[in-house]
C-alpha cells in the first residue's frame, strides 16, 4: 500500500552496532593496532540487547562495537601515527635486508613516536576521574617495577614504573594518607585514600617472576604505556598540591644527612639517587618552605541543628579518629631487620609518623645502626635472635599491619618473636548482619571499643557460648517459621485425634506452660500464616524475585553457619589436644 | 677499471659521511680542496654550455659509426667530455697524461691526485653522476669498437644491408601483387621484367627433382622469378647457420681475451693529461657556502642535533579542567568496575575455619577454574617470611587487563527492595471471618478413595461416593454412617438434589445413573418425592431416547432406588439444576457429539442439547439463576443459552486441562481447576480471560466449590490440602472481586499421590467438606 517495502537491518539496533572486523576495516588497521588503540582509548566493546538482530539474523558468536566509538576513534590522531610506525617498520626492515646501515641509523633516529597526554584528558576531563581509576594503573606499574631487565619489556619502561611507584609512595608518605593494609598470598594490599578517593593496591611479594608462556606481554605493555603516563600526571598534581618539587627533591636537610654518610663508593649521584628516593628514610623538598608543621585542620564551626549538627559531629569525630591513626607510630623508632620486607614496612611505618631505620648493608638511606638505644621497636621475622636489647620490644612483621588496622597500637605480647601468630583478618571485609564474623575480629571490636582485655580462659569460654548462641540464633533463622508452623499445624491437625489417644511425656517449654507464652506464640503463628497466605497471592514477577532473595539470604546463613560449625570443631580439637597434653604433663 | 671505479664511488660516499658528521676538519682541509673546487666550477659550466650536445655526441658513440662529420665536433668537445665523464677511463687516461705533462707540483704526489679526481666532483654530484654511471660503462664498448672501424677505412666494403638483389627495383614487397601482370617488377632503367613465358607444373617439378642431381641446391627466387643454383660456399654457409656456427669460416670464436684494462692499480696515469687549472684552485662557491655554515654556527643559529627526550614530560594536564566537560565519547560510558577487595580467607594467615578441608580441596581441585568459588587455596603460613611468591600473579594481572578492553560492560540494576516489601498487603485473614480453620470431624468407612461427596439442602445429611462401589449416606454432626448401598460399580459422582422439597439424589457409576431417595429427613418430603416419581404418566407417543428409563421394583425399591437411567457409554459427571427437575449427565467421549444429556426427572425426559462435537467435555455445571448452561473442554469453558440455544460466550482459561468447575451463585463469576496446578476465577461481566489466576497449590487441583451464602471458596489438590479463600463479589459494578487466601487446610493423606479429591460446602454454615483418596471425608469447620 504505496511506499517502498522496508527493508531489514537497516533500522533500529543494527545500524548501532559494528563487529570487530568490520570495525578494524573501517578504521584500517590491523587487528593488533586496533587492540592497542581500544586499549589507549578505553573503548570495550558492547553487548547488545537483541544479539540476533543486530547479528543480522545469525546467532554467530560476534564482538560487537558501538557504532559511535568507532567514529570516534576515526578522529583519532593516533591513528595516523599507527600507520606512520607501520611504514617506518617496513622501512626499517628493508633496509636491514640491504644491509644499509646509514638507513638503518637514520630512520632510527627518526623513528616516530606518539604522546598520549591528549587521550588522557580525553579520557579524564577532571583530576578527580582519573584518580578513582588509578588502582589499575598503580599496580600493574608495581607489577611491571618488579620485573627484571631481561627481554619481557623495555628497561625504561620498567625504570619508568620504578619512577613512578616510588613517587607515589613518596606522596602518600607525606601526605599521610594510607588507611589500611593487608598481607595476602597474592601480595601486600594497600588502601589509601587521596582527596577522598579510596584507592587500592596490589604488591607483589619482591621475587624473581616466572614468566607464564600464556600471557600477551603486547596487552600489558600497551596498558602499561597508557598508564604510566596517566600516573605520571597525576603524580605531577598530587605533588603540586602538596606544594613539593617534582620530580621529587630530598630535603636539603635529609640530603646532607644521608650524604655525610661514606655513599661516594656506593654508585653514581644519578643512580643512586631514585634509590635514596625509594628507601622512603627522608622528607621530600618543598617548593615553598613552609613551616614544619602543618596548619591542623580545623573543621569551621557552621551554625547548624538538626540532622546537620548530627552529621557535623559524626563527621568531627571522624577527622579526630583519623588524626588520631594518622599519628599512630608517631614518636616510635623502628629497625628492620634485614629478613623482612624492607620496602613496604619502611612505607607503612613512615606513614604513620614513625622512624625506621635498617641495616647499612641492606639499602641505602638508613639512618642509625641496630646498636641505637633509642630504638623502641625492633622488627624481626625469625624464631629467635642472639643479642637482644633490653629496652626495646622486638616483634614479628604482622604487628604493624595489624595496628595499621586496627587504628590503634595492639598489645605487643601477641607478636613477640617465636610466638603463634593470631590470624591476620582482612580490614577490607565489612560484616553485615547475618554474616559470619570471625572470633578474632569481635575480640578486636571490643579491644576498639575501650573494653578490658579480661584473662584468655574466659575469653575462651565465653566465646564459645557466643558461637553456640549464634548457632542457635541462626537455626532459628534457617528454620524460619514455616517449618515451626508446620510442626503446630500438624499438632493442631491431628491433636484432636493423638493426643486424645496417646499422652507422651513430652518436653516442658516455657511458652506451653504460661498462658502469656500462649498467647505470644498464637500472635506469631497467625502472623507468619498471614505471610504465607499473602505470598500465596504475589504476582508471578514478583514470586520470583522474591524467592530469589530468599534463596541468596538463606545462602549466606548457611555459609556462616559451615564457618561457625568449622571453627567450633577446630577449637574442640585444638582444647582437646591442649587437655591431653597437659595430662601428659602431669 | 671497473675496481677503480668502484672504489671512487665508495671514497665518494665514505667522503660523504665524514664531510656530514665532521664539519671542523673540512674546513682545515680547505687549502688542499680548493683547486678541485675551482675545477669543478669550471666543469659545471662546460656542463651547461653543452648540455643540448651532450645526448647528440652520446648517441654517435652508442652507435659505434663514427662519421667523418661528427669527428671534428668530436675533437672539439673532447676535453669537455672528459670532463663531464671523468670516471670514463679514457678521460682518467687523458688526465693522467696531462698531469704527468704538466708541472713538478703535481707529479710530487701522484697517486694523492689520482684518487682525488675522480673523488671531488661526486661530493657535490653524486645523485648526477650516478645515473652516468650505466652510461659511462655503455660507452666504454662502443668507443672501442669505433676505434677499429676507422682503422679499417672502408666500412662499405663488408656492409651486407647493400647486399640486396637489386635487379628488380619493386623492393621488399608480397610478390603476390604481381600475381595477375604479367612482369614481376621493373629492373634499374625502368624496364618491366616479364615472367617467364611457362611456369612450372607439378610435373615439371617431380621431374627435375628426380632428374636434377643439383635440386636440393636449387632455390627460387620470387622476385626474379627464377631458380638459382646455390653455390658451394653458400651451401656450407646454410649448414654452419644451421648448426648454429658463425658464418665466417675465419672467424675464430675462441680467441684469447686480452685483457684491455688491468684490474691492478697502476702507478702512473694512464694518461698524460696536465691536471687542470680548477684543481689546484680553491673552490669559491664552496667556500662561501663552507663561511655561511661556519658564520651560522658561530652565531648560533644551526645547533648540533639534540639528542631525543626518552623520559615523558609531566606538566599540570588539568590545569584548566573543566567539570562539566562531557567526555569525548557517547553518554553511555561505564567507567570500568573495580577489583574486588580480598577477603579473610585471602590472608597469609587466615583464621582457621577460612582453610579448606581435605574434602573441599579435592572438591576444589576437581573442579573447573570456572567454575571454584575461590580462584586461590587458602594458605595459613606461619610467618611472612615463609610465604611464597603467588604464581598465578601475572596471569592475574593480564586477565584482568584482558577483562578492561574485552569485556562488554553493562549497567546491571540490581534490584535493592526489601522482600517484605514484595509481598501484598491483604486484608487480615482474621477480618474476613467466618471461614473454616479447623478439621473437626473425620468420616470413616470407605474402604477406597471417595471420588464425589454432596451435601444435602438441609444441610443435616452427606452422601459421598467411593471406588469401594458403595454410597455412604451420613449425618453431618455426628459423623454416623446413616446408610450404606452397594452398587454396581465404582462410583463416580454423586449429586443430591438442590430443592429441600425433594429427596432425591443421584449416583453415576459406570453408565448408569441412579436416582435414590435415602428415605432420611422429614419424612413427608421423602414420601412426596416417592410419590413424584411414581405420579409419572408415560405420554401418548414414546419417542425415542437415547437413555432408557427404569423404575425399580422389589428389593431395589427398599434400598431407595427409583430410577434408573441406562446410558449408552460411561457416564463420569451428574448434575443437578438448581430447580431440582433437570439433570445433566457427562460421558466423556472425544469422538462423538453425544457427550452431555439433560434429563427432565418429572416427565422422564431425555435430550441432547449440542449437535457438534467441541472436544472432550470435563464437567459441565447450570446457571443457579439463569437458563444458561456451562460446559468446561479440555481447555475452555463455553457457556450456553439454553433458551435460544446458541453459545453466549467461551472463556479461556489458560489451562492445559481443566479437572473442575464451580458457579458463584450470584452467576457472574466461576471458578475452574486445573491439573496443571492452577485455579482460576473469572469475571463474565469483565472478560472471557481470568481476572485472577491463583498458583497456590503445589499439584493438580481436583475439586474447587463455592459456598452458597458466605464469601468463600474452597479449592482442594493433589497435595493433600484444600485452600479457602474469601472471594468477596460486589453488587456494584465497578468494584472488582476481592480474592484473599485465608486458611490452608491440611488432614489428608497422601495415598497413590492423589489427595483431595472432592470439595464441597455446607449448604448453610461456613463448613467445608472433603473426600480425599485416603477413604476419608473430613469436614472442617
Amino acid at each position: 500500500m504505496g511506499g517502498l517495502q522496508k527493508k531489514k537491518y537497516e533500522r533500529g539496533s543494527a545500524t548501532n552496532y559494528i563487529t570487530r572486523n568490520k570495525a578494524r576495516k573501517k578504521l584500517q588497521l590491523s587487528l593488533a593496532d586496533f587492540r592497542r588503540l581500544c586499549i589507549l582509548k578505553g573503548i570495550y566493546p558492547h553487548e547488545p540487547k537483541h544479539k540476533k538482530k543486530v547479528n543480522k539474523g545469525s546467532t554467530a558468536p560476534r564482538t560487537f562495537y558501538l557504532l559511535k566509538d568507532i567514529r570516534f576513534l576515526l578522529h583519532e590522531p593516533i591513528v595516523r601515527k599507527f600507520r606512520e610506525y607501520k611504514v617506518f617498520v617496513r622501512k626499517l626492515r628493508k633496509a636491514y635486508g640491504k644491509a644499509e646501515w646509514t638507513a638503518v641509523e637514520r630512520l632510527r633516529d627518526n623513528k616516530p613516536g606518539y604522546k598520549l597526554d591528549h587521550i588522557i584528558k580525553e579520557r579524564y576531563p577532571t583530576f578527580i576521574d582519573a584518580l578513582r581509576d588509578i588502582d589499575d594503573a598503580l599496580s600493574m606499574c608495581f607489577l611491571f617495577s618488579t620485573f627484571a631487565r631481561t627481554g619481557k619489556c623495555h628497561v625504561q619502561t620498567i625504570t619508568l614504573c620504578r619512577r613512578l611507584t616510588v613517587e607515589w609512595m613518596n606522596y602518600v608518605v607525606t601526605s599521610r594518607s594510607l588507611r589500611k593494609v593487608f598481607i595476602s598470598i597474592k601480595g601486600i594490599y594497600y588502601q589509601a585514600e587521596v582527596l577522598g578517593q579510596l584507592i587500592t593496591w596490589l604488591v607483589p611479594y619482591q621475587f624473581a617472576h616466572d614468566h607464564p608462556t600464556d600471557v600477551d606481554y603486547r596487552v600489558m605493555a600497551t596498558f602499561t604505556e597508557m598508564y604510566t603516563t596517566l600516573f605520571g600526571f597525576i603524580n605531577f598534581r598530587l605533588y603540586q598540591t602538596l606544594n613539593l618539587v617534582y620530580p621529587p627533591k630530598l630535603d636539603s636537610k635529609a640530603e646532607s644527612e644521608l650524604k655525610a654518610e661514606h655513599e661516594e663508593d656506593y654508585a653514581m649521584d644519578s643512580e643512586s639517587y631514585l634509590e635514596k628516593l625509594s628507601a622512603l628514610s627522608a622528607s621530600l623538598a618543598r617548593v615553598v618552605a613552609t613551616a614544619e608543621e602543618e596548619e591542623e585542620n580545623q573543621l569551621d564551626q557552621f551554625p547548624a541543628d538538626g540532622e546537620d549538627l548530627e552529621n557535623m559531629e559524626a563527621r568531627e569525630k571522624e577527622q579526630k579518629e583519623q588524626e588520631a591513626q594518622n599519628r599512630l607510630f608517631e614518636g616510635l623508632k623502628f629497625f628492620l631487620n634485614r629478613e623482612v620486607p624492607r620496602e613496604s614496612l619502611a612505607f607503612i611505618l613512615r606513614c604513620f609518623g614513625a622512624e625506621v631505620s635498617w641495616d647499612k648493608s641492606l639499602c641505602i638511606g638508613g639512618t642509625y645502626n641496630v646498636t641505637d638505644e633509642t630504638i623502641t621497636h625492633q622488627i624481626v621475622d625469625r624464631p629467635d635472635i642472639d643479642k637482644q636489647y633490653i629496652n626495646r620490644y622486638y616483634i614479628q612483621p604482622q604487628w604493624v599491619f595489624d595496628s595499621v588496622n586496627a587504628k590503634m597500637r595492639l598489645p605487643v605480647e601477641d607478636y613477640f618473636l617465636g610466638v603463634t601468630l593470631p590470624p591476620h583478618l582482612s580490614p577490607f571485609v565489612e560484616e553485615k548482619d547475618g554474616d559470619y564474623v570471625p572470633p578474632e575480629k569481635l575480640k578486636l571490636m571490643a579491644l576498639q571499643r575501650g573494653e578490658k582485655h579480661v584473662q584468655e580462659e574466659e575469653e575462651d569460654d565465653d566465646d564459645d557460648d557466643d558461637d553456640e548462641e549464634y548457632n542457635d540464633e541462626v537455626d532459628d533463622e534457617d528454620l524460619t517459621e514455616e517449618k515451626n508452623l508446620k510442626k503446630m499445624e500438624d499438632q493442631r491437625s491431628q491433636g484432636k485425634q493423638t493426643l486424645a489417644v496417646k499422652v507422651t511425656p513430652g518436653k516442658v517449654k516455657p511458652w506451653e506452660t504460661g498462658s502469656v507464652g500462649n498467647k505470644v506464640r498464637l500472635e506469631k503463628e497467625e502472623k507468619a500464616e498471614e505471610k504465607r497466605l499473602a505470598i500465596m497471592m504475589m504476582k508471578k514477577k514478583e514470586k520470583y524475585l522474591y524467592d530469589k532473595i530468599m534463596f541468596g539470604k538463606k545462602r549466606t546463613t548457611r555459609e556462616a553457619n559451615k564457618l561457625a560449625a568449622k571453627r567450633k570443631a577446630h577449637e574442640d580439637t585444638s582444647k582437646a589436644e591442649k587437655k591431653q597434653k597437659k595430662a601428659k604433663k602431669q | 677499471m671497473r675496481t677503480v671505479n668502484l672504489e671512487s664511488q665508495k671514497n665518494g660516499t665514505m667522503s660523504k659521511a665524514k664531510e656530514k658528521s665532521a664539519k671542523k676538519r673540512v674546513v682545515e682541509e680547505d687549502d688542499d680542496q680548493l683547486p678541485i673546487f675551482d675545477k669543478d666550477v669550471t666543469e659545471k659550466k662546460a656542463g651547461e654550455e653543452d648540455d643540448a650536445d651532450l645526448s647528440d655526441s652520446e648517441e654517435s658513440v652508442f652507435s659505434g659509426l663514427e662519421d667523418s662529420e661528427s669527428d671534428s665536433h668530436d675533437e672539439e668537445e673532447d676535453a669537455e667530455e672528459g670532463d663531464d665523464e671523468e670516471d670514463d677511463d679514457d678521460a682518467v687516461i687523458l688526465d693522467e697524461i696531462l698531469t704527468k705533462s704538466s708541472g713538478v707540483e703535481t707529479a710530487t704526489e701522484p697517486p694523492a691526485t689520482d684518487k682525488n679526481t675522480p673523488t671531488q666532483p661526486d661530493v657535490k654530484t653524486a645523485p648526477k653522476r650516478k645515473m652516468k654511471k650505466g652510461e659511462g660503462v655503455a660507452m666504454d664498448d662502443g668507443g672501442e669498437k669505433g676505434l677499429i672501424t676507422t682503422r679499417h677505412g672502408d666500412e662499405y666494403e663488408h656492409d651486407t644491408s647493400d647486399e640486396e638483389d637489386i635487379r628488380n627495383t619493386v623492393g621488399n614487397i608480397p610478390m603476390e601483387w604481381y600475381q595477375d601482370y604479367p612482369h614481376i617488377g621493373y629492373n634499374l632503367d625502368g624496364k618491366k621484367i616479364f615472367k617467364p613465358i611457362r611456369n612450372k607444373d607439378e610435373l615439371d617439378e617431380f621431374l627435375d627433382k628426380m632428374e636434377n642431381p643439383d635440386y636440393w641446391r636449387t632455390v627460387h627466387d620470387k622476385t626474379t622469378a627464377s631458380d638459382i643454383r646455390l653455390s658451394d660456399e653458400q651451401v656450407d654457409l646454410v649448414h654452419r647457420l644451421q648448426k648454429g656456427q658463425f658464418g665466417d669460416v675465419n672467424f675464430n670464436e675462441y680467441e684469447p681475451s686480452v685483457d684491455f684494462f688491468t684490474n691492478e692499480v697502476m702507478i702512473h696515469p694512464v694518461t698524460n693529461r696536465p691536471q687542470d687549472k680548477r684543481s689546484f684552485i680553491p673552490s669559491l662557491i664552496e667556500k662561501e657556502k663552507v663561511s655561511k655554515l661556519v658564520h651560522a654556527i658561530k652565531m648560533g643559529w644551526i645547533k648540533p642535533r639534540k639528542p631525543k627526550e626518552t623520559t615523558p614530560q609531566y606538566y599540570d594536564l588539568w590545569a584548566k579542567e573543566d567539570p562539566n566537560a562531557i567526555l569525548g565519547r557517547h553518554k553511555m560510558h561505564v567507567p570500568a568496575p573495580k577489583m574486588r577487595l580480598p577477603g579473610h580467607e585471602e590472608s597469609y594467615n587466615p583464621p582457621p575455619e577460612y582453610l579448606l578441608t581435605e574434602e573441599e580441596r579435592m572438591a576444589w581441585e576437581q573442579q573447573d577454574a570456572e567454575d571454584r568459588k575461590l580462584p586461590f587455596l587458602p594458605q595459613k603460613h606461619s610467618c611472612l617470611r615463609a610465604v611464597p611468591a603467588f604464581s598465578r600473579f601475572i596471569h592475574e594481572r593480564f586477565e584482568r587487563c584482558l577483562d578492561l578492553y574485552l569485556c562488554p560492560r553493562q549497567r546491571k540494576m540490581r534490584v535493592n527492595v526489601n522482600p517484605e516489601d514484595l509481598i501484598p498487603k491483604l486484608p487480615k485473614p482474621k477480618d474476613l471471618q467466618p471461614f473454616p480453620t479447623t478439621m473437626s470431624l473425620v468420616y470413616i468407612g470407605h474402604s477406597s478413595l471417595v471420588r464425589s461427596i454432596s451435601a444435602s439442602p438441609t444441610g443435616q445429611w452427606l452422601v459421598s461416593g467411593s471406588d469401594d462401589c458403595t454410597v455412604r449416606f451420613w449425618e453431618v454432626n455426628t459423623g454416623r454412617c446413616m446408610k450404606t448401598l452397594e452398587v454396581g460399580g465404582a462410583v463416580k459422582s454423586v449429586a443430591w438434589n438442590p430443592n429441600p422439597a425433594v429427596c432425591l439424589v443421584a449416583v453415576c457409576f459406570e453408565s448408569t445413573v441412579l436416582l435414590l431417595n435415602p428415605g432420611l429427613g422429614d419424612r413427608l418430603v421423602v414420601s412426596s418425592t416417592d410419590q413424584l416419581i411414581t405420579s409419572y404418566e408415560p405420554p401418548e407417543e414414546d419417542k425415542e431416547q437415547a437413555v432408557t428409563w427404569a423404575l425399580s421394583e422389589g428389593p431395589e425399591h427398599d434400598n431407595g432406588h427409583r430410577l434408573t437411567l441406562t446410558h449408552p457409554k460411561a457416564v463420569k459427571q451428574v448434575v443437578w439444576h438448581g430447580k431440582g427437575d433437570y439433570l445433566a449427565s457427562v460421558m466423556p467421549d472425544n469422538s462423538s457429539n453425544l457427550q452431555v444429556l439433560i434429563h427432565q426427572v418429572s416427565k422422564r425426559r431425555t435430550q441432547n442439547p449440542f449437535r457438534k462435537n467441541k472436544g472432550l467435555v470435563q464437567c459441565v455445571s447450570f446457571h443457579p439463576l439463569r437458563p444458561y448452561f456451562f460446559v468446561a473442554t479440555q481447555r475452555y469453558v463455553r457457556v450456553y443459552n439454553l433458551i435460544k440455544q446458541e453459545l453466549t460466550k467461551k472463556l479461556m482459561t489458560n489451562c492445559k486441562w481443566i479437572s473442575s468447575m464451580a458457579i458463584h451463585p450470584g452467576g457472574d463469576n466461576l471458578i475452574c481447576g486445573s491439573y496443571d496446578c492452577r485455579l482460576a476465577w473469572f469475571d463474565l461481566d469483565l472478560s472471557t480471560k481470568p481476572y485472577k489466576m491463583l498458583r497456590h497449590h503445589k499439584k493438580a487441583l481436583r475439586g474447587v466449590a463455592y459456598h452458597k451464602h458466605y464469601p468463600l471458596f474452597a479449592s482442594g489438590a493433589d497435595d493433600g490440602s484444600v485452600i479457602i479463600c474469601h472471594g468477596m463479589v460486589y453488587n456494584d459494578l465497578l468494584q472488582n472481586p476481592l480474592i484473599v487466601p485465608v486458611k490452608v487446610l491440611k488432614g489428608h493423606q497422601i495415598t497413590h499421590d492423589l489427595g483431595v479429591l472432592d470439595v464441597t460446602f455446607h449448604p448453610t454454615q461456613p463448613w467445608v467438606f472433603s473426600s480425599g483418596a485416603d477413604a476419608t471425608i473430613r469436614l472442617f469447620t
